[in-house]
């Protein structure tokens, strides 16, 4: 496919990369071009200089024969216009802006018509519905939604005093009292595909893949507190603070801000009336005791700086936080960070540009590619849902008659509305939709790709 | 420095190299000439154990690859490429000595088409088919051609950009489309285009099919390896000008081929260096004609003439229907000045390349402007788009290099005692890959009578040409080494 990615920042450069890795045709614009070299000079790339809302600038680009525009400039304003004027100079380009302040964020949807626009992304409020998803389970670092919202592959940290620690695979089923099935273990960095005699240890992650109505037995029986969340305290009022706020506030949770600009203080209050505004430094960790940050049920940080956030989230912890979540701009150093108890990573960068890439998926999906992508374990892993359709081999045979490729491994068919963990005994027909992992190394286009 | 890259990158060349040698061994199979075949057998095999030894020692190479790497990549395998090639030569004892054989193939590969041989038409026909395909392989870039065939993967750290930059001709070398692979696909398809028109033209000219390919192979590469001792001047007036058309087509840039394909005229034809490689090949014919007038029986003659050795020249083919060395001493000096130019970027042409010059002279005369008005702010511009500064830093940083190399060459050929005119021609000659150069190099002598240093010399020099200088300079720079 024809990709023209406007504005080379961040999460430009992060789709830039992965779909130069999926083998797309990707040009690049940015008005910087020193930037654009380093582009060219790491991915596989051809760039255009200029501003991307200006019509010749997206003639050089070739926006006439693209498929895809995607603009994430810093500037809501351009990518709107980007938009706007590419898909006037080419009624059947996919549009995408990225559009991140919240006074847009509505008419961005609905005029999307009168706009040109396919997609309105706007990561800060993924950011905020992904954390939202978090707090109804604490306990999990991370929840990836599959089959319509009914399976799960949920996220487990092995601390010492767990009842997993030391556990055989094949005794797993006994001590969770529920069918699951464990996809992927991170240990020391590295993913591993564990076998039934895998003994799990302290550190390990997992990747649990399990039915949705099963979460709940599936926390208790591990001895996991599932009282759901009453109180939660957020560092940091900027944006994604202020759309995790709004969404508690309308469940009915009491949510306290603390933001150290007194305007934006100010701001918030007006627009989050039943939500207690405190104006502090959230790197003052009195000011943090005296507002009871150990009685709250979870802790959110999502300042604007990487570190303050690292900081309060470790102290949290220490002081017996239940749930800690941190919001990271930039996790590439995951081995690194994850030696620090920081709970639940929610990078927005990443979640946005992972979105972008199942529309993109999505797009290619007449040819039978797969329905939704989701990197696992630290992108080591991928979850992919792909649909059978007449062309699928094995149609009607038990999974235990089927040869997969090493490193694929089958965890679900969902029949209809009935989702279903794979066994021995499972088998898939025409019609349903089936989740498959891998060790991101082999790149499936379509199910058949499993078989070995 | 990743060691192992580079071994499996030179595996990966000397593969590609081993298939480019299996056409004139089948030729000299056709023909039986065993002299021939035991030379290309014993290449074969030499090439066959290297790369499969080199292979295997560096299986487990990492692919990080960043623009160091590229660079002494493309230099290593250019000298790898030349040893290679030499062997043919060397063991079926065509070419006795083995610098001699190793000067006639980086001639070759370098698209120079210098040559030490006295006598070329009783070698194996074999033989002169590979030296003329090594210009052939050699004018698109052996890189290029790896870059077109090579798996996908694996390029997705982009390190490919490194190579192209480092083999293509040019200030600023960019891509045609998105993808490396369809970018280096596109230039050969191009290439091969013009080739086999040129083949064709020839054929109905009543060439043998033979000569045509080896001809039309000089002529693509921009070489000028004859299958004749007289270069092309035996031929007839008809393959004369079909060659004439052709040498200057291939010293025209690639991209402009693109943009015609892609029905974008008007950015052709407002290309500024285009336009300045038409009106300096024009005007050069226009002035030789003027000098020569009455130095052969006709007008058209002369016109021929003059137009044939303006094309050989400034595209840096090196062909040769007449002796220019008896020319008037006007005519020659435009000829010299010429060398220099060479042939537009992005061509398989050398020289300092048009483009080059024509930034060259848009920065001087900024730097005039701004000596009377220091306050002056101003940007170069081609074809209307800003020329980064760091290209025009590059761009000057290429001829001082250049002037630098060519006089330390000069002096060290002057060893040898032949005239200023020779040596200095010689140098021109080498240095931006034509080849014949005046007086004791004129195109109807040789280089056999230099020294083995000054042809090593030359060899090197020839190496700088045709890979624009910083490539071979990083290899040997010792920044590159220490400390990896």
């Amino acid at each position: 496919m024809k990709i023209i990615i406007a504005g080379d920042g961040k999460v430009g450069a992060t789709l830039t990369r992965q779909f130069t890795a999926e083998d797309h045709d990707v040009t690049v614009i940015d008005s910087n071009a020193s930037i654009l070299d380093s582009s060219v000079e790491r991915y596989d790339v051809i760039s255009v200089q200029g501003n991307c809302a200006s019509m010749s600038v997206l003639n050089q680009a070739g926006v006439k024969e693209a498929d895809l525009l995607i603009a994430v400039t810093n500037h809501d304003e351009i990518n709107l216009l980007c938009c706007t004027t590419a898909h006037s100079m080419n009624p059947k380009l996919h549009t995408i802006a990225r559009i991140r302040n919240p006074e847009y964020n509505e008419q961005a949807y609905r005029m999307r018509d009168v706009f040109g626009l396919s997609l309105v992304i706007n990561p800060e409020n993924q950011a905020a519905i992904e954390i939202h998803r978090l707090l109804k389970y604490p306990g999990f670092l991370r929840r990836d939604t599959f089959a319509k919202g009914r399976t799960e592959i949920v996220e487990l940290r092995v601390d010492a005093l767990s009842k997993l620690c030391n556990v055989k695979l094949t005794d797993l089923k006994s001590i969770v009292k529920c069918k699951v099935l464990v996809c992927a273990v991170l240990r020391n960095g590295s993913a591993i595909a564990p076998g039934g005699d895998f003994i799990l240890r302290e550190g390990d992650r997992l990747f649990v893949t399990a039915l949705s109505e099963n979460l709940t037995t599936l926390l208790s029986s591990l001895g996991i507190l599932t009282r759901p969340v009453r109180r939660v305290l957020i560092c940091g009022g900027g944006m994604v603070g202020y759309y995790l706020a709004a969404r508690l506030e309308r469940e009915g949770v009491s949510v306290k801000i603390v933001e150290a600009d007194r305007q934006r203080c100010q701001q918030l209050s007006a627009l989050l009336p039943k939500t207690d505004i405190i104006h502090g430094d959230v790197s003052d960790q009195d000011l943090l005791l005296s507002e009871g940050m150990a009685q709250y049920d979870a802790l959110v940080t999502c300042t604007g700086r990487d570190e303050l956030n690292m900081i309060v989230s470790i102290y949290a912890s220490n002081c017996g936080v239940p749930q800690v979540i941190t919001r990271l701009s930039n996790a590439d150093n995951r081995g690194l960070i994850d030696s620090l108890s920081l709970g639940s990573i929610i990078c927005p960068k990443d979640l946005c540009s992972s979105n972008i890439a199942r529309y993109v998926r999505a797009m290619k999906n007449q040819t039978g590619a797969a329905l939704s992508v989701h990197a696992i374990a630290d992108g080591q892993a991928e979850a992919m849902e792909f649909r059978v359709d007449e062309h699928t081999h094995h149609c009607g045979e038990p999974l235990k008659q089927i040869k997969l490729k090493p490193n694929v491994l089958l965890v679900s068919v969902a029949h209809g509305a009935a989702p279903e963990i794979a066994n021995g005994d499972t088998m898939f027909q025409q019609g349903d939709i089936v989740l498959v992992v891998t060790n991101g190394r082999e790149v499936l286009y379509q199910l058949n790709d499993i078989f070995a | 420095m990743n060691y192992k890259m580079m071994g499996r990158f030179t595996a990966q060349i000397l593969f590609i190299e081993g298939i480019f040698l299996l056409p004139p061994l089948a030729i000299s199979l056709f023909l039986a000439e065993n002299a021939a075949i035991q030379g290309f057998l014993l290449t074969l095999a030499i090439t066959a154990v290297l790369a499969a030894v080199l292979f295997l020692l560096c299986r487990d190479a990492r692919n990080a690859f960043y623009a160091t790497d590229g660079m002494v990549c493309v230099a290593f395998s250019w000298i790898v490429l030349s040893l290679i090639g030499a062997l043919p030569f060397y063991f079926s004892g065509a070419i006795p000595k083995y610098i001699d054989a190793f000067f006639e193939t980086v001639s070759g590969f370098t698209t120079t088409g210098a040559s030490i041989l006295t006598a070329v038409e009783p070698m194996a026909k074999g033989l002169l088919f590979w030296r003329s395909f090594t210009h052939w392989v050699g004018g698109m870039g052996v890189l290029v051609f790896l870059l077109a065939i090579a798996p996908a993967k694996g390029s997705e750290k982009g390190f490919t950009m490194h190579l192209l930059r480092a083999e293509s001709p040019g200030p600023s070398v960019g891509k045609l489309v998105p993808k490396m692979r369809k970018t280096a696909g596109i230039l050969y398809l191009m290439y091969i285009g013009l080739t086999v028109m040129d083949i064709l033209l020839l054929l109905a000219g009543g060439m043998s099919l033979f000569e045509a390919l080896c001809t039309a192979f000089g002529t693509a590469g921009t070489g000028g390896f004859g299958v004749k001792n007289d270069s092309i001047a035996g031929y007839s007036p008809y393959i004369q000008n079909v060659t004439t058309i052709f040498m200057l087509l291939f010293g025209v840039n690639f991209s402009c081929y693109y943009l015609l394909v892609m029905r974008q005229f008007k950015s052709v034809f407002k290309d500024e260096e285009l336009r300045l490689y038409i009106a300096i090949v024009l005007v050069s014919i226009g002035l030789i004609v003027w000098n020569l007038w009455g130095f052969y029986p006709t007008a058209a003659e002369t016109v021929r003439h003059a137009a044939f050795q303006v094309g050989s020249i400034i595209t840096t083919t090196g062909y040769a229907t007449t002796d220019f060395d008896l020319w008037p001493s006007f005519s020659k000096t435009i000829l010299l000045c010429l060398m220099v130019v060479g042939a537009c970027a992005g061509s398989t042409g050398g020289g300092i390349k048009v483009a080059r010059v024509l930034l060259l002279f848009k920065s001087l005369k900024r730097n005039i402007a701004q000596m009377l008005h220091p306050r002056r702010v101003e940007q170069v511009r081609n074809n209307g788009a800003v020329v980064d500064e760091r290209v025009i830093a590059n761009t000057n940083a290429y001829l001082a290099a250049y002037v630098l190399i060519m006089f330390s060459s000069f002096i060290v050929i002057s060893l040898d005692g032949f005239t200023t005119g020779t040596n200095f021609s010689a140098v021109l000659a080498c240095l931006n890959n034509i080849g014949p150069g005046l007086e004791m190099v004129g195109p109807a002598c040789n280089y056999a009578a230099f020294s083995g240093l000054s042809k090593l010399v030359l060899s090197l020099d020839m190496l700088l040409g045709r890979l624009e200088i910083f490539p071979l300079l990083v290899l040997i720079s010792f920044q590159t080494w220490k400390n990896r």
